[in-house]
């Protein structure tokens, strides 16, 4: 009876967990939550809407996927398209970025493996929000080698909810970024990992990272310059070590290697002027070594000072003419406009409009900075400050990483993105070393209270005055304020974050969703009505002319031949396009002849006051079509200036086959209570053109709220 | 000369021959008709001929064997022949259900034509009669002319038949009235005397008409009900013994009238609805069993948002819209699944078995579906199944992996051509299950759960460094 209860405190006690194994216990349970929180926070839109892939871009990827499942890898792999850019077709194995496919389609195998019947869209779907978790461990890893592991708890909390990281992870954004920002930060945090401890098994992981990257995205090119860059200044600051030696040459070489074995990328490795910056660091780091050997061997100063010079001298004049040799005879290709519109944020605008038509590829606003990473943007340069403070090679990386980042964020607004896990590292540092500092402060005292009880009840009070005096007044009491504020912030940070996933980030845009006048939610599903329409009631081998923004759409969901999509890589074939939308009908019948098209599709926001529609891109379809063809000109459509579709807009605009193909009996419908009939809500105007005549298209197709037109391209009259 | 004398006599043989076999043709002459009545609806693209015929019988011996005569074309386009006998005198009648099966007649006939052969259930003595009705379901019979019509053009068809009943037997005294959905008929063949008032034309009475008579006539009417035909039906139902039948079906529908041609324009079909598409259809009625749950509608690119659920304690009512209104040959494909509780439909046997009691039709009212297949997706584990079905239908079985199967799960397919509403009825698969297989899968998955945690203590406890 009498060991009974002592056999159970027994248990108990062995229950009991030491300190070490309580906080290893809250870190786990920590992650696990933080890795949930990051999936469940990105399924908005499977709950709100359906289990569907958004956007443009996902769609080919998804369709790819599809094919990828039913074909295997090799047909996949030497997949010639012939349903895309007709009547060209498209090498889709060799001008894509396999690694989101692949990595889809092998979960895919293993949860099949494994006896779970899923679809592969419903894998499609989940990849993205799947990576974002997997982020959230490598940024918390990442934050316990640059910092240490509160750093990392905290990196890892801010990037599961960081909206800039969110916007391209949401369920259904099934594109390339959501697995690359996974594999950029892989990489970044193993080459980290490499430079730290210089080993070989580090800088080989790393190398497979990059070559993961480089397989999914891109973007690739950033780490490409931005690791050169990182050893680049390590060699300046005199930081040179034989870590860094091992880690950069076994990363360079192993991850070329591997980077040129995905067919879009190939010899641009060692040919491309944008990788020539690590080829030439390379070069530079074998010269360093060298010259660290030959000082190592010679003992006198002098001499080395010379050997120094001719073989700095030599190995600059080498480079420069291996350089300039390649740039001239072609060997080396020039920089891509892509590229060069990144350090010059003015040259796509001027030269290539195709890029600077995209959305996405416009100047960041500073308003989008403080919707993509609210508080972040003002911890960022707090954590920069406790970086600098205790720099070592981990911090120097992330730090240059965090600023080149945030230039091309500013450059660009989709490079927010590869901004936000290096703003959520350094501000992750900024709040764990602030609060550490804080709490630290606070404990101390407790301590010297807790001393002070011991000795008596009396002397308590004097000794932690006495301790106060010390130290700043208030001190504590600031100290705590400071917490609060630091736990309100985030808490704010928090509610933001979930609020634009909500509202901003989470909506498929290929359903639209409206609230109706009872408050109720109206759905318009007109694209895919019309995409529906065009996949069952069309001829097989249909040909469908639109702007290039639908053409991923209509290939993966209306299973029709397009004249030209998002992949945008024949510049001519789009301004064709282009040019047809912005001629006259009887100009544009001769090019939807030559091209062979049978059905013309036109998206119209009119009665909806859906805004992103045609007409509201039409200017771009005239810059792109005259950028190739001098023949259309963009004052033809303005009228002072001034781009209008009412009774004042320019004669051109009023006759052209877009405006026409858009307003096409228009005129006799009422959209607006208390307006004239034909009145655009989407523009607010009255249309000028009422009266639109067809002669060579008919209407084929009109979704139920205008949103999608279609019209078929009549046969050549007979002659006789 | 000699040639031509045989070839005249060979002749004459071959026409005697021929005489003969038609001379003694059965069927046996042993039925006369006294009197028949046919009335054809043709309100819908289903057509119900029902034909009330008074046999008697005329030979010396009992009789119980009934030929129905069709011609080819008609039978092509038969979706069911169904017989009733009458018995009983004016308010007290009742009706027996009777056998009908295909036939041949051992020799040809003068005109081509199939046979159908009623079994009475008791043989008709000499000189007794008996009331017969016959009801055929003709599906696909519908002619559109013209064959394609513009949007705001109404659809016209064609009716063919003839007026006088084709039949092996004399029949004394017949009539046939044909309805059509409107007044709107362009034109029909007269055989006197025919009479038409409102929207029913009347052949006959025709008197005496000897066996195979036939007397071909047409009718030119509008018909704007919706031609839907579900080309196929592919209807999933898996048992899942902890308690849920998940129902998935497949439909690839068509609009099987007068073909669309040329513009379809919304402005016209939004603002002017009855003078506009006449003949297209937007909206689809499914009438589901009672306490569904889950219910969804998609295709394969999506969920189509424009469906409407109601429910009561008595059945449940699905409309749905696909996702654009159905003109002439427009096709549409689309899924709906639901879910269904278990006890309504699984019952357990005498015989230890379990049987599983659902409807073998298709949910979607007023609806003609050329090839219905019904898979039943036993769980796993289950043995000996064997389907009931009220009426003739190919079956086989297949396996099928669902999640976390093993062995996977014998699948119960049947399949029937031709299939229209007045087929639905209840059919049942029988199947031994042994309950314990339902653990199965759960201790597969704690099983697996325990092995991983297994491994993260061994991982944690394994000290794997080389270095000391």
């Amino acid at each position: 009876m009498a060991t009974m209860p002592a056999s159970a405190s027994d248990l108990l006690k062995s229950f009991k967990l030491k300190t070490k194994q309580q906080e290893l216990l809250i870190r786990v349970s920590i992650l696990c939550l933080v890795y949930i929180l990051a999936f469940i926070t990105r399924l908005f839109s499977v709950l709100r809407y359906e289990s569907m892939i958004h956007e443009f871009d996902p769609y080919f990827n998804y369709r790819t996927t599809l094919y990828l499942t039913e074909n295997g890898f090799y047909d996949f792999w030497n997949w010639f398209d012939y349903e895309s850019w007709y009547p060209l077709g498209r090498i889709v194995g060799g001008t894509l970025y396999p690694g989101l496919m692949v990595t889809a389609v092998l979960i895919y195998r293993i949860l099949r493996f494994l006896r779970f019947a899923v679809h592969i869209r419903e894998v499609c779907v989940l990849t993205a929000p799947f990576f974002a978790s997997n982020t959230t461990l490598v940024a918390y890893f990442f934050g316990k080698e640059i910092w240490d592991s509160g750093a990392g708890l905290v990196a890892a909390i801010l990037i599961a909810v960081c909206p800039g990281y969110i916007s391209r992870s949401v369920a259904g954004s099934y594109d390339n970024e959501g697995v690359a920002i996974f594999a950029l930060l892989f990489t970044f945090y193993v080459f980290v990992k490499a430079v730290n401890t210089g080993s070989l098994a580090w800088s080989l992981a790393s190398a497979f990272g990059y070559f993961y990257m480089v397989s999914a995205w891109g973007g690739y090119v950033f780490i490409i310059n931005l690791i050169p860059l990182y050893v680049l200044v390590l060699l300046i600051t005199g930081r040179y070590s034989m870590r860094l030696y091992v880690a950069y040459n076994c990363m360079y070489i192993l991850g070329m290697l591997l980077a040129m074995q995905i067919r879009f990328v190939g010899f641009q490795h060692v040919q491309s002027g944008e990788h020539m910056a690590a080829m030439g660091v390379f070069f530079l780091m074998q010269v360093f070594y060298f010259l660290d050997w030959v000082k190592h061997m010679l003992s006198d100063t002098k001499l080395f000072q010379a050997f120094l010079r001719i073989t700095v001298t030599s190995a600059v004049a080498v480079g420069g003419v291996a350089l300039g040799l390649g740039m001239v005879s072609g060997y080396i290709s020039p920089w891509t406009g892509r590229f060069y519109s990144l350090l010059d944020p003015t040259y796509a605008k001027d030269h290539i409009p195709i890029i600077a038509s995209v959305s996405e590829h416009q100047p960041t606003a500073w308003s989008s900075f403080m919707f993509d990473f609210h508080i972040l943007l003002f911890l960022f340069p707090a954590g920069l400050y406790f970086c600098f403070k205790r720099l070592s090679d981990a911090t120097i990386f992330i730090v240059m990483y965090g600023l080149t980042s945030m230039y091309f964020a500013g450059v660009m607004v989709r490079l927010i993105l590869v901004a936000t896990p290096a703003v959520c590292l350094i501000s992750a540092i900024a709040v764990s070393a602030t609060v550490k500092n804080l709490t630290v402060l606070l404990r101390s005292k407790n301590k010297v209270v807790q001393t002070g009880s011991t000795k008596g009840s009396g002397g308590s009070k004097s000794s932690s005055k006495a301790l106060l005096d010390q130290s700043q007044p208030f001190q504590k009491n600031g100290a705590i304020a400071l917490l609060f504020g630091a736990f309100y912030l985030l808490s704010r940070y928090a509610t933001h974050c979930t609020w634009v996933t909500s509202e901003a980030y989470s909506s498929p845009s290929i359903v639209l969703a409206a609230r109706g006048a009872h408050g109720n939610r109206v759905i318009f599903d007109d694209y895919r009505e019309a995409y529906f329409w065009l996949r069952q009631n069309t001829p097989q081998d249909a040909k469908v002319m639109s702007w290039w923004d639908y053409g991923y759409q209509i290939t993966a969901m209306g299973n029709r031949t397009v004249i030209v999509d998002n992949n945008t890589w024949n510049n001519t074939h789009i301004a064709t396009v282009g040019r047809a939308m912005s001629s006259y009908e009887d100009e544009a019948i001769e090019i939807i002849r030559s091209l062979d098209v049978d059905y013309v599709l036109v998206v119209f926001g009119g009665v909806t006051g859906y805004s992103s529609d045609d007409i509201n891109k039409f200017l771009w379809m005239v810059r792109i079509g005259g950028g190739v063809f001098p023949v259309i000109k963009e004052p033809d459509y303005l009228v002072n200036g001034e781009y209008r579709v009412d009774k004042g807009a320019a004669p051109k605009m009023l006759n052209c086959l877009m405006y026409k193909l858009c307003y096409y009996r228009f005129g006799e419908m009422m959209t607006e209570y208390g307006k004239p009939p034909g009145y655009d809500r989407a523009r607010g105007v009255e249309i000028g053109n009422k009266d639109v005549k067809l002669e060579h298209l008919e209407e084929a197709f009109t979704t139920s709220n205008w949103i999608v037109r279609i019209y078929r391209v009549k046969p050549p009259n007979n002659r006789w | 000369m000699e040639a031509w004398i045989r070839a005249r006599v060979t002749l004459a043989l071959t026409l005697f021959a021929l005489l003969f076999f038609v001379s003694r043709s059965s069927p046996p002459r042993q039925f006369v008709i006294s009197n028949a009545e046919r009335r054809i609806d043709l309100s819908s693209h289903i057509i119900n001929v029902h034909l009330t015929l008074k046999v008697e019988n005329t030979g010396t011996r009992p009789a119980s064997e009934v030929v129905l005569a069709l011609t080819p074309t008609e039978v092509d386009h038969l979706a069911m022949v169904d017989a009733l006998a009458i018995k009983g005198k004016r308010k007290k009648t009742t009706s027996v259900r009777l056998e009908v099966k295909p036939t041949e007649l051992p020799d040809a006939p003068p005109i081509d034509a199939k046979y159908f052969t009623i079994y009475l259930a008791d043989p008709l003595n000499s000189g007794e009669s008996t009331t017969l009705e016959v009801l055929y379901v003709f599906m696909h019979f519908l002619e559109p002319f013209p064959a394609e019509i513009a949007q705001s053009e109404s659809q016209l068809v064609f009716y063919h038949d003839t007026a006088l009943i084709l039949s092996p037997y004399h029949i004394k005294q017949q009539t046939t009235f044909i309805k059509t959905p409107s007044t709107k008929v362009e034109s029909f063949i007269r055989v006197e005397p025919t009479n038409r008032v409102g929207t029913e034309i009347k052949y006959g009475p025709y008197e005496d008409c000897p066996p195979y008579s036939i007397s071909p006539i047409h009718v030119h009417f509008e018909n704007n009900s919706p031609f839907a035909v579900v080309e196929e039906l592919v209807q999933e139902i898996e048992i899942s013994h902890w308690g849920n039948i998940q129902v998935t079906e497949h439909y690839t529908l068509v609009h099987a009238g007068a073909r669309h041609k040329g513009v379809f324009s919304r402005v016209d079909y939004q603002s002017r609805q009855f003078s506009n598409g006449a003949s297209s259809f937007r909206y689809l009625l499914a009438r589901l069993p009672a306490r569904v749950h889950s219910v969804y509608y998609r295709d394969e690119i999506g969920n189509i948002s424009s469906s409407h659920l109601r429910t009561n304690s008595l059945k449940s009512e699905l409309e749905i819209e696909p996702r654009y209104p159905l003109f002439g040959g427009w096709k549409a494909t689309f899924v709906i699944g639901y879910g269904l509780p278990l006890q309504d439909f699984l019952f357990e046997s005498s015989d230890d078995k379990r049987y599983l009691n659902f409807t073998f039709g298709c949910p979607l009212i007023g609806m003609v579906v050329d090839k219905l297949t019904i898979k039943v997706v036993l769980p796993e584990g289950s043995t000996d199944p064997s389907p009931v079905v009220p009426f003739p239908v190919e079956h086989r079985l297949e396996a099928k992996y669902s999640s976390l199967d093993v062995i996977g799960r014998t699948v119960v397919v049947l399949e029937k051509k031709n299939f229209v509403p007045m087929h639905n009825s209840h059919f049942q698969v029988y199947y031994t299950f042994n309950p314990i297989f339902m653990l199965a899968e759960p201790l597969m998955l704690a099983s697996a759960f325990f092995m991983f945690f297994v491994a993260c203590v061994a991982y944690i406890h394994i000290d794997l460094s080389i270095r000391k």
